[in-house]
């Protein structure tokens, strides 16, 4: 037995902890309630928060310095791992980012087959943020029946480029190939059967009093300070500001398209909720609208007439001189790219994604630079759940729709 | 609101201190000098003509060979009522890499900095809170520069000609 005079030497007390009467509390990073690595260090009074200090970067992987040795068609697998909730939308992105830099023209047919896959892609994002705010407010059964819906959504990834979560769909200058009349069939069959789970999906949780409870008035913030943070997407939405870059600078033929922008008054975690619910269904819309032009149009193109940085099929190279050159080209490098800068933004599942490429005239980037949404916004957390409930804090945060992968990056 | 409209009204105020205009893929991007990036934003963002309230990016770029500019700080702003987008960019020395910072104006740049900071060592002025935020605490050095190179340079069984940068 240890002498309790020299035992009492070992217990490191900060200074002024024992007069301390709040007590400090860790949240994260492996909690189950913070649906990712997430840490927050609580400084609690009771049960009210009085301030949080949130960590990140437990899974920073460095992407923007290994995009300075990757050539542009490689960078793709590393956009799927930011939002990998949505991760067709951050492959369309960076294609965009590229084609703009080098001024392809994009086929129609290709935008609108980008429209479908980026719309499903919102669509299965937004379910999983929206069901999991009811799975932290105790309603699991959202949350089961809605994941049928997303696992219909990844079986039509599965079908159009092979790949369920992280895609790496599409090339630069279109798809790697055409859709298939299955993945039309399974298009088609989503969007006979989602529309009805949706709307019993909205039933469940929308009007119901537990929910709207814990969610109303809970993590709220102001337009003004929302701005001031760098809010985007339905986050900025439900504060009451219109700001969708798929608006107001259009990309990818959304400008060919009709559909609303829904907003919020209070910015609080319901406001986000309903706003996600209402871009649900303009997803759809988009999703059938562009359906109805792509079957106007040729249905044989499905990539843009850019050789140079567009694989030649496999067939060819094996049989004809020009696309085994052209190969050569691609995989070794020799593509003339030009130099400059360009900044190109898409509206992701939870905000603006944009990619800031300085190209130097080298086969990669001389300087990308990845501005996550989620990233930008999470400052505000500490703002937004000081004073409130433990409780109400993990809501607040599954309503953010953060992901580890994309804030990290 | 044109790129002219928001270029004249900077010239008008600023006078010879904007300089390197360039338009790429239609943004207007600019030039000033470090001292002057406070007063700059704080006009861009309070003009209620120009209004660019929101910033929508702030970043780094290493330049090792441009000798007394090593770092570009990029700004990007936009108006988001206008939808318009610009780009500023301020360059500093690597010896004492001192930016003061935009906290002040804009929240969003609390993080954006520390993220510079973190991978260029850009030292922030007057930031209420610079400490690394990706990388460890114990790390002593910024490896987004370009001095840091992504492989192992002593590994001679690669032809760096023939395998790109």
């Amino acid at each position: 037995m240890t002498d309790s005079k020299t035992s009492k030497q070992h217990i490191q007390l900060e200074h002024d902890s024992l007069g301390k009467q709040t007590s400090t509390l860790n949240l994260g990073p492996t909690h189950p309630a913070t649906h990712g690595v997430f840490q927050n260090i609580l400084e609690m009074d009771g049960e009210r928060i009085i301030e949080a200090v949130p960590t990140v970067g437990y899974i920073h992987r460095a992407f923007e310095k290994i995009a300075e040795r990757k050539p542009y068609y490689q960078i793709t697998t590393l956009t799927d791992r930011l939002n990998y909730c949505s991760s067709p939308i951050n492959n369309m992105g960076w294609h965009l980012t590229v084609e703009k830099l080098i001024g392809a023209e994009i086929p129609k047919r290709v935008q609108y087959m980008r429209i479908v896959v980026m719309e499903l892609a919102r669509i299965a994002d937004h379910l999983v943020c929206n069901s999991v705010i009811g799975v932290d407010t105790g309603a699991l059964t959202g949350f089961v029946y809605v994941f049928e819906f997303r696992e219909l959504i990844y079986e039509i990834f599965e079908e159009i480029c092979g790949s369920r979560l992280t895609t790496n769909m599409g090339r630069i200058g279109g798809f790697e190939r055409n859709f298939s009349d299955i993945a039309f069939n399974k298009i088609d069959h989503f969007l006979k059967t989602f529309p009805k789970a949706m709307k019993e999906f909205e039933t469940l949780l929308t009007r119901n009093r537990i929910f709207m409870e814990r969610t109303m008035g809970v993590g709220s913030i102001e337009a003004e300070r929302a701005l001031n943070y760098g809010f985007t997407g339905p986050n900025l939405r439900a504060t009451g500001i219109d700001y969708d870059v798929r608006t107001s600078h259009p990309y990818s033929g959304y400008e060919d398209l009709v559909f609303d922008v829904p907003v919020g008054t209070t910015g609080d975690t319901y406001d986000r909720f309903l706003v996600r619910n209402a871009e649900v269904w303009q997803s759809l819309s988009m999703i059938e609208q562009a359906l109805k032009k792509i079957n106007e149009l040729d249905p044989s193109v499905y990539h843009a007439a850019i050789p140079d940085f567009y694989l030649p099929p496999k067939e060819d190279v094996y049989t004809k001189m020009e696309a085994l050159i052209y190969h050569f080209k691609i995989v070794m490098g020799e593509t003339e790219i030009p130099k400059g800068e360009v900044y190109n933004a898409v509206e992701g599942a939870n905000g603006e994604l944009g990619f800031y490429l300085i190209s130097d005239g080298g086969r990669s980037p001389y300087r990308l630079h990845f501005r996550r949404p989620c990233f930008i916004y999470y400052q505000a957390y500490p703002e937004m759940i000081k004073g409130s409930m433990l409780s109400d804090a993990v809501v607040t945060m599954s309503s953010l729709n953060l992901i580890a992968g994309e804030l990290d990056a | 609101m044109t790129n002219d409209d928001i270029l004249q009204k900077l010239q008008a105020k600023f006078g010879q201190t904007i300089q390197h205009i360039e338009e790429p893929y239609g943004m207007l991007t600019f030039e000033a000098p470090k001292e002057d990036n406070l007063k700059i934003l704080s006009f861009l963002k309070d003009d209620p003509s120009l209004q660019f309230t929101y910033l929508n990016d702030l970043t780094v770029v290493h330049y090792p060979e441009q000798i007394g500019k090593e770092l570009c700080v990029v700004y990007l702003l936009q108006n988001i009522y206008t939808k318009t987008r610009i780009r500023f960019k301020t360059y500093t020395d690597i010896i004492t890499p001192e930016v003061y910072t935009a906290t002040s104006l804009y929240a969003t740049a609390n993080w954006l900095e520390r993220e510079a900071y973190d991978f260029f060592g850009v030292q922030f002025i007057g930031h209420p809170n610079l400490i690394r935020i990706m990388n460890v605490e114990e790390m002593d050095y910024h490896p987004l520069r370009k001095e840091f190179p992504l492989e192992d340079q002593t590994r001679s069984d690669k032809d760096d000609d023939m395998f790109g940068r």
